[in-house]
């Protein structure tokens, strides 16, 4: 074994910190990505939107040749990375997965950041809402649940999927505009994520839950609770049972929580055009759509301004839902 | 069945797997011996891992790891007083005492054999009641949550050596910290200031390793260095173990079945099964004053009982998705993307999968006799380690260990604020264990009580109604008027100069 000398090791070092410097210079000769991408996801690991920008980082790794690596910026209920998003240094080397959340937050009071402090790059998937109630309650279909919680005082019925404010509580709250309710008809039971609430509709303690169906999926499986409708504009393959809003009850009503990919405001034309194309390759890949249909999730593409333009729109859809339900403070 | 059985056998009898399974074993035994790294963060650590695994070697790995952690969270806690895990926090202190008494080999030595005896009988309860379990889970709706989260409260009571009253007083406090952020029932920011970093919270994690580990460093750099614990060979450790298991089996067995009915309700976890059992076994001690001296009675029930949770916390996730704890919530995510989706079809279409998973548990805690005690074997060298330098090793663990859990300065900045706060609390025997049992159940009495609230329309009677409800109500209520009953009864009888005071 070859023994490691002080001359040696000084040596080593001071190339590798040669190296280091010649490769966080810009690369403005060599064609982008010359070196690995960091993606910001602003949830944890093992949750449905790290799997998603794992997937997708590595496809866009395969495709440009160089690492394209997750990092976990968790925390302030996912404040804190779409921060690190929109302050990164806008060269692409940093790059992220915006959510639905990134629409509702500013709403709030919460943050600054908007839709527009980024750099629209790609919408990637979205994931409607369905309306699940347990598998002993009464009510077969959407009609009925509905007919029920019209003739019901307001308050009376109770449902759950997520926290406070969250986008299935906004979804909650536009289907009852939808059907010319007031938007606290149906009293909100605020939970720790869809997976607690679907306990909880199990359990008996709730009416019925807003949640996506591939969220619902295991329970409805174990037959413990039923689908009755999504608020989609289509039926989603993977549930082909369940019918949409507008077939059930004609209401035309539909939203969804969506992951997309962005960089910070500024990103150079050139470098957005690129991520976008390589971003096109991974959607249509067979690698993508399988990860994805085996999930439940519903795969939805858009590219920069498609992007823009639906972030756009469903900022101005949630800020009317907030409003209604006395969440804004805009 | 057979069959089945040998094709789980085939699956797991590949060289990935066994790979990956020895290698994710030995990693979560040193990620769960450092102090400041937690067995949450070993895991989300292999997610990355796992993506390139086959699905069934990417299951072991987490399966190994977590098993693995839980346990080794004890090895500090015994060795330095500063638990690896909010699992291990319970009976820390105790471990502790023992090593100071010169067993540190029996105290470890019960780590980790109760842990596997309690991680197999998991395993057992998993493989074959998880369908019943699985209807106890789904038996619990908010009510039922609230007052196993007060009982899980009432339990910091119960366990400190000190004042009850200094106990009450640091669980409020830990009860603040959980007031922190905006996840609570009403969608607020509440005492975050403006900082988007205290949006989130204060996270169980961080707050545990101040308190414990960086207060502990502050504890050494202002205190003479304590006689040197008699320089001798380390002893065996499984030797004494075999007569404790036969001396408290009753505790065994208890620790065991409290585990895997609090493991399997979603939300409450390792970390609440094992105050509990600590609390139980105090309770019905035969020498209940010996408890906090170094008696190993509650390490042997709480030992088996956190462990036994972390297998039967499988059971809801498996079967309907929803995470047990932290460490569930990921391995759902490992499982999901390896298309192995929970829910029933999974012990149907997939059964030798599910076999699979099970026999590595399996495997995971026989594995964890051997790897163990090799880990206390080299961790005991701590012990004959100047001061001077464990502890900057300790604080450099702690501030790498806080920034990974978020990627970024909040969690250390969290861990140092909390390692002050610890500091003075312990300063002026304010136990910090109930601080943390305060934060680990604040956010889930909250959202129990106000939830339920919500739902029965501010009606309390719900709480009582529901049949499960109103046992554990009656539970609860015994355990907060009992010591009170206790109290008037010995000062009437002190009154009446005939009888002598109760000591």
């Amino acid at each position: 074994m070859p023994k490691i000398t002080r001359r040696a090791f000084a040596a080593s070092s001071a190339a590798a910190a040669a190296v280091a410097a010649f490769g966080s210079r810009p690369a403005l000769a060599q064609a982008y990505p010359a070196r690995p991408v960091t993606v910001i996801v602003p949830w944890g690991a093992g949750g449905g939107t790290d799997a998603t920008a794992r997937i997708v980082a590595a496809l866009l790794e395969k495709d440009l040749g160089q690492p394209f690596n997750v990092v976990n910026r968790t925390g302030g209920s996912g404040v804190v990375g779409h921060t690190a998003i929109a302050s990164a240094p806008p060269d692409g080397y940093t790059i992220g997965m915006l959510t639905v959340e990134i629409s509702m937050m500013h709403w709030q009071g919460l943050t600054e950041l908007a839709p527009k402090s980024y750099t629209p790059l790609a919408l990637m998937n979205e994931d409607p809402p369905g309306i699940q109630v347990s598998s002993t309650s009464p009510y077969k279909t959407v009609k009925e649940l509905a007919d029920a919680i019209k003739a019901a005082p307001v308050g009376k019925f109770k449902a759950s999927g997520t926290g406070q404010g969250g986008i299935w509580h906004l979804a909650l709250v536009g289907w009852m505009q939808a059907m010319g309710l007031p938007a606290n008809q149906v009293a909100w039971v605020p939970s720790n994520g869809a997976a607690p609430a679907m306990q909880d509709l199990a359990a008996g303690g709730l009416d019925l839950t807003t949640c996506s169906v591939p969220e619902a999926r295991a329970i409805i499986e174990a037959g413990k609770a039923r689908s009755l409708a999504i608020m989609a504009p289509a039926r989603n393959p993977v549930f082909p049972d369940v019918p949409t809003l507008k077939e059930a009850m004609a209401i035309d009503y539909s939203t969804g929580a969506w992951r997309g990919i962005a960089g910070p405001k500024g990103l150079p034309a050139d470098v957005a055009a690129k991520l976008t194309a390589s971003l096109k390759k991974v959607y249509d890949s067979k690698e993508y759509k399988e990860f994805m249909s085996n999930r439940g999730f519903g795969v939805v593409w858009g590219d920069a301004a498609q992007f823009a333009t639906f972030m756009d729109k469903g900022d101005a859809q949630m800020g009317v839902a907030m409003k209604a339900a006395g969440l804004s403070k805009a | 069945m057979l069959n089945t059985l040998m094709e789980a056998f085939a699956l797991i009898s590949t060289w990935e797997v066994i790979i990956a399974l020895l290698a994710a074993s030995v990693y979560g035994l040193v990620i769960g011996s450092l102090p400041g790294l937690s067995a949450t963060m070993a895991t989300a650590l292999l997610v990355p891992v796992t993506f390139y695994l086959s699905p069934i070697a990417a299951i072991a790995t987490i399966v190994a790891a977590s098993t693995m952690a839980i346990f080794s969270g004890d090895i500090p806690g015994a060795l330095l007083r500063i638990p690896g895990t909010p699992a291990s926090a319970a009976y820390a202190d105790e471990a502790y005492a023992m090593t100071r008494k010169g067993e540190a080999e029996l105290a470890l030595g019960a780590g980790v054999w109760f842990s596997a005896v309690g991680g197999i009988a998991g395993t057992l309860s998993l493989m074959i009641l998880a369908p019943p379990l699985a209807e106890v889970a789904l038996s619990f709706s908010t009510f039922e949550y609230f007052w196993l989260a007060f009982l899980g409260l009432m339990c910091a009571t119960l366990v400190a050596r000190s004042s009850p009253v200094k106990a009450i007083a640091a669980m409020f406090i830990g009860l603040l910290v959980a007031c922190v952020g905006i996840e609570n029932p009403g969608g607020v920011p509440r005492f975050t200031f403006g900082f988007t970093d205290l949006f989130g919270g204060i996270e169980p994690i961080p707050a545990l390793v101040g308190v414990f580990a960086v207060a502990q460093v502050m504890r050494a750099m202002l205190t003479p260095e304590p006689p040197p614990i008699p320089k001798r060979k380390f002893g065996s450790i499984m030797a004494g173990q075999w007569r404790l298991t036969k001396k408290y089996h009753l505790q065994m067995t208890r620790g065991n079945i409290i585990g895997i009915i609090i493991g399997v309700l979603p939300g409450a976890g390792a970390d609440m099964a094992a105050w509990v059992s600590y609390a139980m076994s105090k309770r019905f001690s035969k020498e209940p004053e010996k408890f906090g001296t170094g008696h190993v009675e509650g390490l042997v029930e709480a030992g088996a009982s956190n462990n036994a949770s972390i297998a039967s916390g499988w059971v809801p996730s498996l079967l309907f998705g929803i995470p047990g704890d932290t460490i569930a919530a990921i391995a759902i995510g490992v499982l999901y993307m390896k298309g192995l989706n929970p829910g029933p079809t999974l012990f149907t279409e997939k059964a030798s999968s599910m076999y699979a998973i099970y026999l590595m548990f399996i495997i995971a805690n026989l594995l964890m006799i051997p790897l163990g005690i090799v880990m206390i074997r080299l961790a005991s060298h701590v012990l004959r380690a100047p001061r001077s330098s464990i502890m900057p090793v300790i604080m450099l663990c702690c501030a790498v260990g806080s920034f990974a859990i978020g990627n970024n300065m909040f969690g250390v900045v969290t861990v140092a604020t909390f390692g002050i706060i610890g500091y003075v609390m312990e300063a002026n025997g304010y136990p910090v264990a109930a601080m943390v049992l305060g934060v680990v159940m604040g956010t889930m009495v909250e959202q129990a009580f106000v939830t339920s609230l919500i739902k029965s329309d501010g009606s309390i009677l719900p709480f009582f109604e529901r049949p499960i409800s109103a046992i554990l109500a009656a539970f609860a209520i015994g355990a907060v008027i009992w010591p009170v009953v206790v109290w008037l009864w010995q000062r009437l009888k002190r009154k009446s100069p005939a009888v002598t005071p109760a000591g």
